[in-house]
């Protein structure tokens, strides 16, 4: 089994230097791109693979690119972000990946930002990721020494200026756009679509962002190709995932896997299964702001299209299992108290109804519910749901909960008949 | 045109609109908070959701929000949708979480948008039970009472502030349902327009703290459509009254002038009318009546009857009458002035060097092809060219206009990415930080440079020699300037070739710089322009609110007046609403009224003036009285009586009439009401031949019945002066227009002029304002009010001036003092509101560090300044912009003394005993 991502990370260990990473094959993948293929070529060549985007929404990496202006005309300067602003809870897939080769992440932005002709690269990196931060600068430093960045890259007359950028810590800063607001030194909210960021991004201009994940794919698919790359998947989109398990199973950890590895795979396999004296209730399969599957979807696909059709989200592929010994209710109250901290206060149904929601989930867990608490609950699902609110924070937090509450109804009505929470 | 559907009824809307504003322009009710038609939408709030359908087989359709929604062809929505209902009245009630019900205590309550828009959704029952999150509130000056824990985060206040009004010291902080708009600490709002956050504000976090020190419901106030006195731009307001004290200002929409906002001189600058300094009885001197007197000790309070037999005596004789005006008096006033004293005896009120100045810009606006544009014109040029002007503390909302300017031309960028202007968050992040070309020469850096493309401080000669320059860089038939540095002419020339790239160039200038040249230099770039095809428009600011319109009128200046009087050719000398001490020198003042037999003033105000007269007649302020004022476009607008004051006041043109009366002079006989006398001016000057159609006459009714002054809910008709009787008084008559003090009249829509308030059924607060245009955003219906007197001549050859100054050259002993405008502080009236009085600085002169080292003297230690005999000591401010060789004066801060600027003078270490004034 291939796994092109992490072959060159070695858990515990510094990673590669420029030296080690060029031995291993690196920059290779940029020398053939910069010195032998248009930049219509990488974007082809890309949109064969079906690789799609590894934040969360998997939009297909080459359709994004596709609206960026190119040609002479295109508005000046363009823009390449890498998105490392890994907040969402359970997701540590990123960090592997940064911490782990961050000259792959280097390469792939690289060939990214090639694809659209950027001027300018940023890497926009979690506050809490210091080792990444430092390990980042000094591959940062290397690259440019070594000509891998800023003029006439490897004489191809192609030129990156690159900069890493450490959030101030907010989740909505993951957000593509309140990602741009952030960067810009402005309020972390995020803009209104359209314009996209291809066409009106950073300072107004032309800009893409892009996952890490995403991007470290980049030089796999251009030193291999297309049809390697999709050989690498046991489903329809391309290439590998990085999967992660957090929660009471025997070994929690994260493993590049086939994209489309079942969940009974992954959560056996890798994951070892569940703790001894604990049963298995249900999962989060992409982060906290995915919907809860149960045992019934132990053998769906961990892909885009087949989680999407077991009524969830693939998200970022890393997965939060609940046990029995946890109390549900509890857990999603966790999870609407993180997502309430954390809207940034700009549209009414997320900024007050998210508060709400979190406090009748506490007032459950403190044995203070009421019947039609739950019928609020209901509501807030629906009312807060895509398309009213400004942007996905909100309908993203109602999936746990719309799920939990189709899911653990019994446990959420226990907690308001007792007066109680049982688990505790 | 676009066809779009709402509940299945087709509607014929214009194109390039949200379906917010479509809707509201409709006259359909759709509950808004973040969306302001100033200022955009931003999609914040969520209130404005609407059920949108694909096509008319799509059913289930999609919640959108009507603000960010393009009212395209086909566009098909359902307002009334159950979905969208609920949704709506569910962001009130997310909205309400944290919303206090202190409704009653509250000062918003009653014309709070946000009870509005709660009744409006139907959102009744509460079903939130946990705690509601608060937060400390600010100390944000005297103007604003800042109660943060009623803020709804719609995030307007913010968005006028720093992105409108261009404010630096208010912001958004905090994040999730703990988000806080005001400053990073307590302190005074900096920002001029600060006023206006009580208006944007959709409920009663920002309200109006002077209204609080006498706070009235807004249902409780008597109102009527009234015109700002604090500068010359004109904006138009709605002043409130209750039992006889002017309570507070409101903006009074007009789509030409003033738009929605208002600076803070002009809101909260009203107390002048309830200052204790107001004159409120007829005052004559006990020795007045004594021939060849000497005038011991002020008027004092008499009977009518006394003082009109006084001037019977004093008027009918052969003895000549001298009469000077005033530039804050009504054309209504001045005219009557003018008719009693005859017109070769009407004076302005106004220096030498204001008369000048003020015929310079009449004859540039008369026959000079460049229109004075209207200050919604200005608000869309593209290019700017500001030559000699302080423009935000001369006319405040100028400078707001021009903030606005600056985002014209980066606006192509906007529509290059099909992005409607009214989406505003999108289009201020595709802008950035670009802004359209604002080219600023003044004497000193000024508030508005943080805009500017580039700027330039010098001399009022050098101004004009840049501004020479420019216009020669237009136009070879316009004299070289020569001597010019280089970097000057390198500037010039930028100037030059932004103006001409320009679609909308606009060329603003003024009075403030004491300067002929600088005047003629901005009308020869003007007019350059226009020879060059380009329609640029020229704008002049001027100080007072009627300086245009006295002029005119037309009449000499105060010192032709003084030497008329001295040379004997006069013993009588009506003063009207003018204290001629701010004016002139003290010495020269106290000589003329001295040299004058008799000395009447009219005025509102005890001032130096009315302490020196014999006969003081107490007039209206603009809360009290009609009239008719010309502002610095050249537009004649209308104010009306709000209130009847107590005492004998009444308007200054009545006053003179029952001095024409009692010089058994026939032409008052005719002057019953404002409609007759308006006639007779229109009928005796040519130039206001227009004015009696600027507003309904008289006799105008709707439905056989006056427009009331009051509210509908007025309360308290029967009770308020029932501890003097018990019987209620009958409402005072108003012959001079068709507005009525009182509650009963007609209830709906008066024409344009006469809109006494916003309201309509559901619309309480100032959002009212949308049911009163043809259009959201647009004019009032049946078009906005006001008519403008001037308009650009068709010139066959632009007559050009042609003579440059000559470089300004710093003297070795003496310095050229040039003013230093306050927006708080440099006008006379709204000082005497204590907020505005709060806000002035204190006197001081500022010069260049250079200079002050030449001087050797350091920051605060005081100086000497002498002109004409006047002296005042002044306490030293580094100015760095200041050229060297020029000081700069406070203009008419209190504590000084009237000194005619530019001046030159000497500067001494002083040695007197007080800062201020000696003679």
């Amino acid at each position: 089994m291939e796994q092109p991502l992490t072959k060159n990370i070695r858990p515990g260990e510094e990673p590669l230097d420029l030296k080690a990473y060029e031995q291993a094959g690196g920059y290779q993948a940029t020398r053939k791109a910069l010195q032998g293929m248009t930049p219509a070529e990488v974007t082809e060549l890309v949109k064969d693979s079906n690789l799609r985007g590894r934040g969360g929404a998997g939009f297909p990496t080459a359709q994004k690119w596709s609206f960026v202006p190119m040609g002479d005309d295109a508005p000046r300067r363009k823009y390449l972000i890498a998105n490392a602003d890994e907040m969402e809870p359970g997701t540590f897939k990123d960090r592997l990946l940064l911490e782990g080769d961050p000259h792959q992440l280097l390469e792939g932005m690289l060939i990214g930002a090639y694809a659209i002709q950027a001027e300018v690269a940023y890497i926009f990196l979690r506050w809490e990721y210091k080792l990444a931060a430092e390990r980042l600068t000094k591959a940062i430093a290397e690259a440019y020494g070594a000509g891998y960045l800023g003029h006439n890259i490897l004489g191809s007359g192609y030129g990156l200026e690159l900069h890493l950028h450490v959030s101030a810590g907010r989740y909505m800063c993951g957000e593509e756009t309140g990602l741009l607001n952030a960067l810009e030194g402005k309020r972390a909210t995020p803009r209104s679509k359209p314009p996209f960021p291809q066409t009106s991004g950073l300072w107004g201009k032309p800009t893409i962002v892009n996952n890490v994940e995403t991007l470290c794919n980049l030089p796999h698919i251009i030193n291999n190709g297309a049809e390697w790359f999709k050989g690498l998947s046991h489903s329809q989109d391309g290439g590998t995932k990085i999967y992660g398990v957090s929660g009471r199973v025997r070994r929690p950890g994260t493993w590049e896997l086939p994209m489309g590895t079942t969940i009974r795979e992954i959560l056996e396999d890798h994951a070892g299964g569940m703790r001894d004296g604990c049963k298995f209730r249900g999962l989060l399969p992409g982060g906290a702001s995915t919907d809860f599957l149960v045992e019934e979807h132990l053998d769906v696909k961990m892909d885009f299209d087949s989680v999407q059709k077991a009524g969830s989200r693939l998200g970022t592929g890393t997965m939060i299992v609940l046990d029995d010994q946890t109390c549900p209710v509890g857990m999603v109250q966790n999870l609407e108290r993180f997502f309430a901290q954390e809207s940034c206060g700009w549209c009414t149904p997320c900024r007050d109804g998210l508060p709400w929601t979190a406090q009748i989930l506490q007032a459950l867990e403190d044995g203070r519910g009421q019947p039609r608490d739950l019928q609020r609950l209901a509501l807030h699902t629906k009312l807060l749901g895509p398309g009213h609110t400004f942007c996905a924070l909100a309908p993203g937090a109602m999936e746990p909960l719309q799920s939990a509450l189709q899911y653990f109804k019994e446990d959420f009505e226990q907690h308001i008949r007792e007066h109680r929470c049982p688990w505790r | 045109m676009a066809t779009i559907f709402i509940e299945q009824r087709p509607y014929e809307v214009k194109d390039g609109q949200n379906l917010l504003q479509v809707c509201l322009s409709l006259g359909i009710n759709l509950p808004y908070f973040c969306w302001h038609p100033a200022l955009g939408s931003v999609g914040a709030c969520r209130q404005c959701a609407v059920k949108q359908f694909r096509d008319d087989k799509d059913t289930r359709g999609r919640l959108v929000m009507a603000c960010m929604t393009p009212a395209t062809n086909g566009t098909r929505i359902s307002i009334d949708d159950p979905e969208a209902r609920e949704f709506r009245a569910s962001v009130i009630e997310w909205l309400m979480v944290n919303h206090p019900h202190d409704c009653p205590v509250c000062d918003e309550g009653g014309e709070c948008h946000l009870q509005d828009m709660t009744v409006m959704t139907g959102h009744t029952y509460r079903e939130f039970r946990f705690k509601k999150r608060t937060y400390r509130n600010q100390y944000l000056g005297p103007f604003i009472n800042h109660e943060m824990n009623r803020c709804i985060q719609c995030y307007r206040c913010v968005r006028f502030y720093r992105d409108y009004a261009g404010g630096r010291d208010f912001d958004v902080f905090a994040a999730h349902n703990h988000v806080y708009f005001g400053r990073s600490e307590d302190g005074v709002l900096e920002n001029e327009f600060s006023g206006n956050l009580v208006e944007v504000c959709p409920t009663g976090m920002f309200t109006d703290k002077t209204l609080k020190q006498h706070y009235t419901r807004k249902w409780d106030l008597q109102t009527a459509p009234s015109v700002c006195v604090h500068c010359s731009v004109g904006c138009n307001t709605i002043p409130g009254e209750r039992y006889g004290t002017l309570r507070r200002i409101h903006n009074r929409y007009n789509g030409e002038v003033n738009g929605y906002f208002l600076c803070d001189r002009g809101r909260f600058g009203y107390a002048f009318v309830n200052s204790d300094r107001r004159l409120r009885h007829l005052l004559l001197a006990r020795a007045a009546e004594q021939p060849g007197r000497q005038r011991i000790g002020p008027a004092e309070p008499t009977t009518k009857e006394q003082v009109l037999r006084h001037l019977e005596g004093l008027l009918s004789g052969s003895a000549q009458v001298v009469g000077i005006g005033s530039p804050r008096a009504s054309l209504e006033a001045n005219f009557a002035l003018r008719t009693l004293v005859g017109p070769e005896c009407f004076y302005l009120g106004m220096s030498e060097t204001d008369c000048r100045l003020i015929a310079a810009v009449l004859e540039i606006l008369h026959n000079g092809p460049a229109r004075s544009p209207a200050l919604s014109d200005v608000a869309l040029a593209d290019a700017v060219f500001v030559l000699g002007e302080d423009v935000t503390n001369v006319a405040p909302m100028l400078a707001l206009a021009l903030r606005q300017a600056v985002r014209r031309k980066p606006m192509k960028i906007a529509e290059k990415l099909h992005i409607p202007a009214w989406d505003d968050a999108v289009v201020r992040e595709a802008v950035q930080q670009e802004k359209g070309p604002l080219f600023i020469a003044t004497p000193y850096s000024t508030k508005l440079d943080d805009v500017a493309t580039q700027t330039y401080h010098a001399a009022p000669d050098d101004l004009a020699r840049l501004g020479f320059a420019v216009a020669q860089a237009l136009s070879p038939e316009i004299p070289p300037v020569m001597g010019v540095p280089d970097e000057v002419r390198a500037l010039a020339g930028r100037i030059a070739q932004a103006l001409l790239e320009a679609e909308r160039p606009l060329i603003v200038s003024g009075i403030s710089c004491g300067s002929e040249a600088v005047i003629q230099a901005a009308a020869n770039v003007a007019w350059a322009l226009c020879g060059n095809g380009h329609a640029a428009e020229l704008c002049f600011t001027v100080p007072e609110c009627n300086n245009l319109g006295l002029g005119l009128m037309g009449g000499g200046s105060l010192n032709a007046a003084f030497k008329a009087v001295h040379a004997g050719a006069a013993d009588t000398v009506v003063i009207l609403e003018n204290d001629l001490y701010r004016r002139a020198d003290a010495a020269i003042v106290d000589a003329f009224l001295d040299a004058a037999q008799h000395v009447i003033v009219i005025d509102h105000l005890a001032t130096a003036t009315t302490s020196k007269a014999d006969i003081v007649l107490p007039a209206a302020t603009f809360a009290e009285g009609d009239g008719t004022l010309v502002n610095n476009e050249g537009r004649a607008q209308r104010f009306y009586q709000v209130f009847v004051p107590e005492g004998d006041v009444q308007e200054s043109w009545r006053w003179v009439r029952e001095l024409l009366n009692a010089a058994t002079r026939p032409e008052g006989q005719s002057w019953r009401n404002m409609d007759e006398i308006v006639a007779a001016l229109a009928g005796t000057i040519p130039i206001f031949q227009g004015l009696p159609e600027i507003a309904p006459p008289a006799d105008f009714r709707v439905a056989g019945q006056k427009i009331p002054r009051q509210p509908a809910r007025y309360s308290g008709r029967t009770a308020m002066w029932a501890q003097r009787n018990v019987h209620e008084p009958q409402p005072p008559e108003d012959a001079d227009s068709p507005l009525a003090f009182s509650m009963e009249g007609y209830p709906g829509q008066p024409p344009a002029a006469l809109i006494p308030r916003f309201w309509a059924p559901g619309w309480n607060s100032v959002q009212a304002l949308n049911k009163f245009q043809s259009e959201v955003g647009g004019p009032l219906r049946g078009g906005d009010p006001g008519r403008r007197l001037i308009e650009p001549a068709a010139v066959e050859r632009v007559p050009y001036f042609v003579t440059v100054p000559r470089a300004f050259q710093p003297r070795d002993d003496e310095w050229l003092i040039v003013p230093l405008y306050h927006i708080f502080g440099s006008e006379e009236l709204s000082i005497l509101a204590p907020g505005i009085a709060e806000r002035a600085p204190q006197p001081y002169l500022g010069l260049n560090p250079d200079d002050v080292t030449r001087l050797q003297v350091h920051e605060g230690d005081e100086l000497e300044l002498r002109v004409d005999g006047t002296a005042c000591r002044l306490p030293v401010k580094l100015m760095p912009t200041l050229p060297v060789g020029v000081a700069g004066l406070p203009a008419s801060l209190p504590g000084l003394p009237g000194i005619a600027l530019p001046a030159w003078s000497k500067l001494r270490p002083g040695n007197a005993d007080t800062v201020g004034a000696k003679r």
